[in-house]
C-alpha cells in the first residue's frame, strides 16, 4: 500500500499507455472486421477462407508477433506501433467470425423486405443488416476490447507494456505490491470497458431490450 | 384524414401484364411456366395454389425480386428489367407473411420508409406515416413502439401502411393475413377491401386459400403444380364452372352454396315479419322478432314461452344472420332464413333496421328462375 501511494504518478502514466495501446486496436479492428465479414457472409467459400485465416491469426503467438511485424512494418523493435498492430490482428481475427455470424442471422425475411421497400445493396447494409446485428456484434466486441487490454502487458517485453511493465519491474526488483497493483488496475481497466461497451449496446439498440422483455413474457 | 390522402394521389393505377413469362432456376425445376396473365389496372387479382405451383414466384417476378428466365413483366408500359431495380421497387408496395417489419425502428419510421428512400425530409415523412397510420386503423399512440410490442394482426396494418406509404400505383400481397388468426384475418381482409375502394391500387395478392382468394379478387388465378395457370376468370364463374377437375377439387366443397355469395338478390321478395318492441305485449304463439326503439332486432321470442306477458329481454332465443337487402347476395338471403329459428330470415335496410323476411324457398325460386344474371356481389 505504502508502494502505491508513494507511486501514484507511475501508476497513473502507465495505466494511460496501457489505454492508448489497448483501445484504438479495438475500434480499428472493428472497422476492419465489419467489411471483412460482410465479404465472408457473402459467399460459402468466403466464409470458410475468411474466418480459417482469422483463426489462425488468433494463434499466432503475441510475443512472437510482436518480434515479427518489425521487419514486415519497416519499424523498430522498440515502436509502440508494433503492439498496436499486433493487437488490431487479433481483434479482427475474434471479429471476422462474429461479424459475419451476427450479419447471417439477420432474417431473411427482413432483408428481403428491405430489398423489395427499394433499399439499394449498400444502403441496405448500413440502414437495415448493420443495426440489426449491432448486438452480437458488441457481444463480441466485448470479448475483443478484454482480450485486448490484457494482451496489451506482454508488450513489456518489448517495453511497451502499459501497466505489463509494473509486472517485469516489480519482478525483477521483488516488488510484490507493484505487481498486485498492476493486477488490480488491468483488472478495473479491462471490467469498466466492458461496462462501456454494455451501456453503449443498450443505448443503440432500444428495441432489442423491448423484444427480449416481450419475449420473456410470453 | 383519408380525403387529405386521397390528394396527394399522384400516379393512377396500373396494368401488369405477364407476358410468355417462364422461370426455371439454376437447378432446373420450372417455377412458372410460360405464364400468359394480364392484372387489371385498379382490381384485386388474386393468384391461389397449392405449394410449389409458382404463384410467389410470378408474384417476385413483378418487384423484380426473381428474374423471369425468358418472357416480359411489364408494368404499366414499362418492362421490369429496364431500368434500376430499386427504382422500381419503390414504385410498387410490398406486403409479406408476419409483416417483415425492421424491429430495430418504431412503427412510425417502418412506415416512413420509403418516404425517406425517395429523398422526402424526415419530418414530412414521418406526418405522412401518421397519416397512414390513421388510414388503415392503428391508434397514434402506437406510433413510437416497436415492432415487437405489437399484435400480429396490428403488425400486418402497418406492413399495409408501410407497403402504402409513397403511394405506389401497384400493392404486391404475399400471403399477408396468412399468419394470424382467422377472426383477425377476416376483419384484416374486410378492412383491405374497404382501403381498395378508396384507393383503387392495382393489386396483385397471393394466397394458399381459396376461400380468401374468392373473398378479395376480382378476378381469380389458379395456378397448379409445375407453374402453369389453370383458370383465370372472375370468382364467381371459378364457382359455376371450372375449367377442369383441377380447378373443381380445389376449389372444393360447398362450391355450389358459396357461389350464391356472387349473385345478386334482384327478384327476391321481401315478405311481412311480425315484431315487437320491447316493453310491449309480448305473442301468445307463433314465434315473433324483438326490435329496440329503432326497429333494430334484438333476437327472437317464442309465443309459447312468452304466453303474453311483457316483452323483457332475457327469454330471447338469438337470432340468425341478418340480410342486407342493399348490399347482401342470394348467400345472405339464404343463410338468413335457414338461421333464423322461426325459419324467416330477417331482411334489414342499411342501416341496421327491420324491413321484413325472406324465406328459403324464395331464395331458391330466385335462383331457378329464369333470366337470372350473375353479378359480382360481396357478401
Amino acid at each position: 500500500m505504502t508502494w502505491v501511494l508513494g507511486n501514484l504518478d507511475v501508476i497513473r502514466e502507465r495505466t494511460l499507455e496501457h489505454l492508448v495501446l489497448a483501445l484504438p486496436p479495438v475500434l480499428l479492428g472493428l472497422v476492419i472486421a465489419i467489411p471483412l465479414g460482410w465479404l465472408a457472409n457473402r459467399t460459402g467459400a468466403g466464409r470458410a477462407i475468411l474466418t480459417n485465416v482469422a483463426g489462425l491469426a488468433y494463434t499466432i503467438p503475441s510475443l512472437a508477433l510482436f518480434v515479427l511485424l518489425p521487419p514486415l512494418l519497416g519499424t523498430g523493435i522498440l515502436d509502440s506501433r508494433n503492439v498496436i498492430v499486433a493487437l488490431t490482428v487479433y481483434t479482427v481475427a475474434l471479429l471476422v467470425r462474429t461479424v459475419a455470424d451476427a450479419l447471417g442471422a439477420v432474417p431473411t425475411v427482413i432483408v428481403d423486405a428491405a430489398t423489395a421497400m427499394g433499399y439499394p445493396p449498400a444502403r441496405r447494409f448500413v440502414a437495415v443488416e448493420l443495426p440489426m446485428a449491432v448486438p452480437v456484434i458488441l457481444a463480441g466486441l466485448r470479448v475483443a476490447a478484454v482480450s485486448s487490454i490484457s494482451l496489451v502487458t506482454v508488450g513489456s517485453v518489448i517495453g511497451f507494456g502499459g501497466l505489463g511493465r509494473m509486472f517485469t519491474d516489480g519482478f525483477q526488483r521483488s516488488i510484490p505490491a507493484e505487481i498486485i497493483a498492476g493486477i488490480v488496475v488491468v483488472l478495473v481497466i479491462a471490467l469498466v470497458v466492458d461496462g462501456l461497451i454494455l451501456a453503449l449496446g443498450r443505448v443503440l439498440t432500444p428495441w432489442n431490450r423491448i423484444g427480449q422483455a416481450a419475449g420473456r413474457g410470453t | 384524414m383519408a380525403g387529405e390522402w386521397l390528394s396527394v394521389k399522384t400516379e393512377v393505377a396500373r396494368v401488369i401484364e405477364f407476358r410468355g413469362v417462364t422461370k426455371r432456376f439454376s437447378d432446373g425445376t420450372v417455377a412458372v411456366d410460360d405464364l400468359e396473365l394480364v392484372a387489371q389496372a385498379g382490381q384485386i387479382t388474386v393468384f391461389v395454389g397449392p405449394s410449389g405451383c409458382g404463384k410467389t414466384t410470378s408474384l417476385r417476378m413483378v418487384n423484380r425480386m426473381i428474374e423471369p428466365t425468358s418472357g416480359t413483366v411489364i408494368v404499366g408500359d414499362r418492362d421490369v428489367m429496364s431500368g434500376d431495380p430499386a427504382q422500381l421497387r419503390r414504385g410498387i408496395g410490398y406486403v409479406i407473411q408476419q409483416a417483415g417489419l425492421f424491429p430495430h425502428r418504431t412503427v412510425l419510421d417502418n412506415i416512413a420508409t420509403v418516404p425517406l428512400l425517395v429523398g422526402r425530409p424526415r419530418r414530412r415523412a414521418r406526418e405522412r406515416a401518421a397519416e397512414l397510420m390513421d388510414l388503415v386503423g392503428l391508434a397514434p399512440e402506437l406510433a413510437p413502439r416497436y415492432p415487437a410490442q405489437l399484435s400480429g394482426g396490428q403488425q400486418q396494418r402497418v406492413g399495409v401502411a408501410r407497403a402504402l406509404a409513397a403511394d405506389p400505383p401497384v400493392l404486391l400481397m404475399d400471403e399477408p393475413f396468412s399468419a394470424v388468426d382467422p377472426v383477425v384475418r377476416e376483419s384484416l381482409q374486410d378492412e383491405l377491401l374497404r382501403l381498395q375502394s378508396e384507393l383503387g391500387k392495382t393489386i396483385v395478392f397471393v394466397t394458399h386459400d381459396i376461400d380468401e382468394a374468392i373473398k378479395l379478387g376480382d378476378r381469380v388465378a389458379v395456378f397448379r403444380t409445375g407453374g402453369t395457370l389453370a383458370q383465370y376468370d372472375e370468382p364467381g364463374v371459378l364457382l359455376s364452372r371450372p375449367a377442369d377437375s383441377f380447378v373443381a377439387h380445389f376449389v372444393g366443397r360447398d362450391r355450389g352454396y358459396r357461389r350464391l355469395g356472387f349473385l345478386s338478390c334482384r327478384g327476391l321478395p321481401i315478405g311481412e315479419l311480425a315484431t315487437v318492441a320491447v316493453g310491449a305485449q309480448g305473442p301468445s304463439q307463433g314465434w315473433v322478432l324483438v326490435v329496440d326503439g329503432e326497429r333494430r332486432p334484438l333476437g327472437w321470442l317464442d309465443g309459447n314461452t312468452a304466453r303474453g306477458r311483457t316483452v323483457g329481454t332475457l327469454d330471447l332465443v338469438p337470432g340468425g344472420s341478418l340480410y342486407d337487402t342493399g348490399a347482401g347476395s342470394l348467400r345472405s338471403a339464404l343463410d338468413a332464413a335457414l338461421s333464423a329459428p322461426s325459419g324467416q330470415g330477417v331482411a334489414v335496410d342499411g342501416d341496421g333496421r327491420v324491413v321484413g323476411s325472406v324465406c328459403a324457398d324464395d331464395v331458391l325460386r330466385v335462383l331457378t328462375g329464369e333470366g337470372h344474371h350473375e353479378a359480382t356481389v360481396r357478401s
